[in-house]
């Protein structure tokens, strides 16, 4: 297969910044709070209103407080770089429909399995990654180069 | 206290989102579109958190607590089973058909953004699905 990089948007420095941010903020949850930082497990409990309740909804709920205010925050120092979404409202529906029931069923997602899973070189995490790397360049291939 | 590291966990880790470029969406589909025009700069995300959370994870896992000396809960080692690839592959399906992920989605949610709100609503009626009538309905416990 042919490799062809998109020089003008590559930009590992700021990635990599990002990532380590990634994995500060992962790092301080689970040495101080002894926590994963499973964004779709932590949203998902929350979903259940038996869960809303207690100790263990409190944590999750500072968590998300902090990550759902970042744009509030990063906008204080500087201008918030774009959000290009190009998938239509019942695109995103669907988007939204699957990446929530599939990181259930999958019990993770980007955060749980990419990040943490593969920082503690869980098996599954790899498995988990690969299944769903492996799903996003195929549905990516049909939606931009099938005909 | 607690409560205060852990909302400054996920203020970082949101922030950490919107520096890499994950918060685009055309960033997480130039990612995944390895025929096309290919942008690579999210596997240089992944090694930045893992370069940090790797040693944070050798850390409790050796002392077994946290800084609190309270408990660390981390998921059990069960084995590969059909719900976690089925499951990644629905994800990751999803995934590239917005260029969303659960974290990325709620950061722009907080940015006031009504497409990011369509997705989040879907995204939590997914789960809510999942967790409520699927696993009743098939009896899973995993």
């Amino acid at each position: 297969m042919h490799l062809t990089i998109d020089w003008l948007n590559f930009a590992p420095g700021s990635a990599l910044i990002g990532g380590l941010m990634l994995g500060v903020g992962t790092s301080l949850l689970l040495i101080f709070n002894g926590k994963i930082a499973g964004i779709s497990g932590i949203a998902a409990y929350l979903v259940n209103p038996n869960n809303i309740y207690g100790k263990e909804a409190a944590w999750r709920g500072f968590f998300l407080l902090g990550l759902i205010g970042a744009g509030l925050v990063y906008s204080l120092f500087a201008a918030l770089p774009p959000v290009s979404i190009s998938a239509n409202n019942n695109t995103l529906i669907m988007a939204g429909l699957l990446v929530g029931f599939g990181s259930r069923m999958g019990s993770g997602c980007t955060s749980g399995h990419g990040i943490c899973g593969l920082s503690r070189l869980s098996l599954r995490s790899l498995v988990a990654t690969l299944s769903f790397m492996l799903a996003g360049f195929a549905v990516t291939y049909a939606m931009l180069h099938g005909s | 206290m607690k409560n205060t590291i852990t909302f400054f966990a996920g203020l970082i880790f949101g922030l950490g989102l919107i520096v890499s470029g994950m918060t685009d969406p055309a960033n997480i589909i130039g990612f995944l579109d390895i025929t096309g025009l290919w942008n690579p700069s999210l596997a240089f995300v992944m090694l930045g958190g893992i370069a940090i959370a790797f040693f944070a994870f050798r850390h409790v896992e050796r002392k077994k607590l946290t800084a609190f000396n309270e408990p660390v809960h981390l998921p059990g080692t069960s084995q590969l089973n059909k719900e976690l690839i089925l499951g990644s592959l629905l994800f990751g399906s999803g995934w590239a058909l917005a260029g969303f992920c659960p974290g990325p989605a709620l950061v722009v949610l907080g940015t006031g953004s009504k497409q990011a709100g369509i997705f989040v609503l879907a995204m939590l009626v997914g789960m809510y699905g999942h967790d409520i009538f699927y696993k009743r309905l098939f009896n899973k416990t995993h």
